[in-house]
């Protein structure tokens, strides 16, 4: 269980995160829905302790991520793999290595099982004989399953996913939706999603929260966020132009 | 205004305490987790191999151009034997160490930082965090080691080829004795000599790693933030390496 409280977060003058509650159940998928730039990565990075808050807490499975050392860090990072925004895949390494590095770096399996499960990996997200490219020969679509291949090769126990499926075509974008539900199944990790697929995320996630102004506005499961009273719930769901959320 | 130079001088000191911080940790890192082999093998090549071709070149001009230099002045006292001494140490002393930095600067340096800062910028940095993986182990402690390594080893084949250039424009253009040429120099150069230059160029290593990988690892945003950060490098790297050169020459002579 992810447990953020009071958690402010202001760059320069802006104020992203304003006081923020959340609680992010173990073994779920929880959406993080809300505008662009509203924070939403932020909050993600608050997760795995990338930033840190200016005030506030926040907790995984109980142990606090706050004023820790880089060791202390680490060990709770274990528990994590993250699928970023832009992928951030290594650009001096094939896809192969890249999918490898986290299993030569954290467990002492031997080669050819490395081998195996990178294969796996690749195989599970729709990837073959891409293995010897490089991230740069391929499209952004390829590079974002490659990148979920890597965030899931460890088995961790969370997992946090920006924006896995923006760019991509319908299609892959269903197959990667159904491929997380399908590992979720697998391995019952805990897993937050920072979306913009609506209403495709309400199939995929048994929660969901709204992050509008700094704060949670609604938390529930998708169905509460559906029939949400909210005006600002509403208007995001709706795609509608008219209402709180305003574009400038 | 007053706070205005408050701001600055706060920012200043944060700096400065950041990049000595940075440069604390590598050198911890250096002993407790010094990277793969693979990785500083392959820096090695990168900062040393590949530098040698302009390091050859630069020093056999350097040489030369101290040949014809060293014989116009020598001339005028008559002591045109002196000129394979006036080479070598210039040469051993100084411009070694300082040319061959300033070289490994412009052709390694710039190129640490922007493969930090891209990295940096395009979050592979902060995927390695999320991995639990210390980047310092992948990124910075092998550029570290292999620049303590490579740049005295540069500095000394910038001083061989800088005498032989000297030699070449002394002995074979200028009609110097070729014995009094080595002889003089084995008679003047002390152990001393080779052993100060030797120290400078390990710590000028130390300069070009540190600032190359400080730049990139705290590099701004985008494609601009990474060639600020490139330029500043290659600046303060140049700068730092002839302040702290004044500095070691003075405590070293």
């Amino acid at each position: 269980m992810i447990r953020l409280r009071n958690v402010c977060k202001s760059f320069g003058s802006q104020k992203v995160l304003d006081d923020l509650n959340l609680v992010i159940p173990e073994g779920k998928i929880t959406a993080i829905i809300g505008p662009s730039g509203e924070g939403k990565s932020v909050l993600l990075k608050h997760l795995i302790g990338l930033l840190q808050p200016d005030s506030g807490q926040v907790e995984v499975d109980g142990e606090s991520m706050i004023g820790l050392r880089r060791s202390q860090l680490n060990r709770i990072r274990e528990k994590f793999g993250m699928l970023f925004q832009n992928v951030a895949l290594f650009d001096s390494m094939s896809c192969f290595e890249n999918v490898a590095f986290p299993l030569q770096e954290k467990t002492d399996l031997p080669k050819d099982e490395i081998r195996r499960r990178v294969l796996a990996a690749l195989e599970d997200v729709g990837l073959k004989n891409i293995e010897n490219k490089f991230p740069d020969e391929l499209s952004g679509g390829m590079k974002k399953r490659v990148g979920l291949a890597r965030a899931v090769v460890l088995n961790p126990k969370i997992i946090l996913f920006d924006e896995p499926t923006t760019g991509l075509d319908p299609i892959i974008k269903r197959a990667i939706h159904q491929l997380i539900k399908e590992t979720h199944a697998r391995f019952g990790f805990t897993a937050v999603i920072v979306s913009h697929e609506i209403p495709e995320i309400f199939d995929v996630a048994q929660n969901v929260a709204m992050l509008y102004r700094g704060k949670i506005l609604q938390h529930g499961s998708p169905d509460e966020i559906v029939n949400s009273d909210q005006p600002a719930v509403r208007q995001f769901i709706s795609g509608s132009l008219d209402g709180p959320i305003q574009l400038v | 205004m007053v706070q205005a130079i408050g701001h600055l001088t706060i920012g200043a000191v944060r700096d400065l305490g950041k990049t000595g911080w940075f440069l604390l940790y590598s050198f911890y890192m250096i002993f407790r987790r010094p990277g793969s082999p693979v990785l500083i093998l392959k820096q090695m090549r990168f900062i040393g191999t590949k530098s040698l071709f302009v390091i050859v070149l630069t020093a056999g001009f350097t040489g030369m151009v101290l040949g014809l230099q060293g014989y116009y002045t020598l001339a005028k006292f008559g002591s045109e034997g002196l000129l394979g001494t006036a080479v070598a140490l210039s040469l051993i002393r100084e411009l070694g160490p300082v040319l061959a930095a300033l070289m490994v600067t412009g052709r390694a340096g710039s190129a640490i930082t922007a493969e930090i800062g891209i990295m940096r910028i395009s979050e592979q940095i902060d995927a390695l965090e999320t991995m639990a993986l210390d980047p310092f182990k992948y990124l910075v402690t092998p550029k570290f080691i292999a620049a303590m390594v490579s740049l005295p080893l540069l500095c000394a084949i910038f001083d061989l080829v800088g005498i032989y250039g000297g030699w070449l424009v002394g002995v074979k253009l200028l009609g110097v004795n070729p014995g009094a040429y080595f002889y003089e120099m084995e008679k003047a150069v002390e152990w001393r000599d080779v052993y100060s230059g030797f120290v400078k160029s390990f710590s000028f290593g130390v300069i070009i790693a540190w600032i190359g990988c400080y730049k990139g690892y705290y590099a701004g945003h985008g494609a601009e933030g990474v060639s600020k950060a490139t330029t500043e490098s290659v600046v303060l790297t140049s700068v730092l390496i002839l302040v702290w050169d004044y500095f070691l020459t003075s405590v070293l002579l």
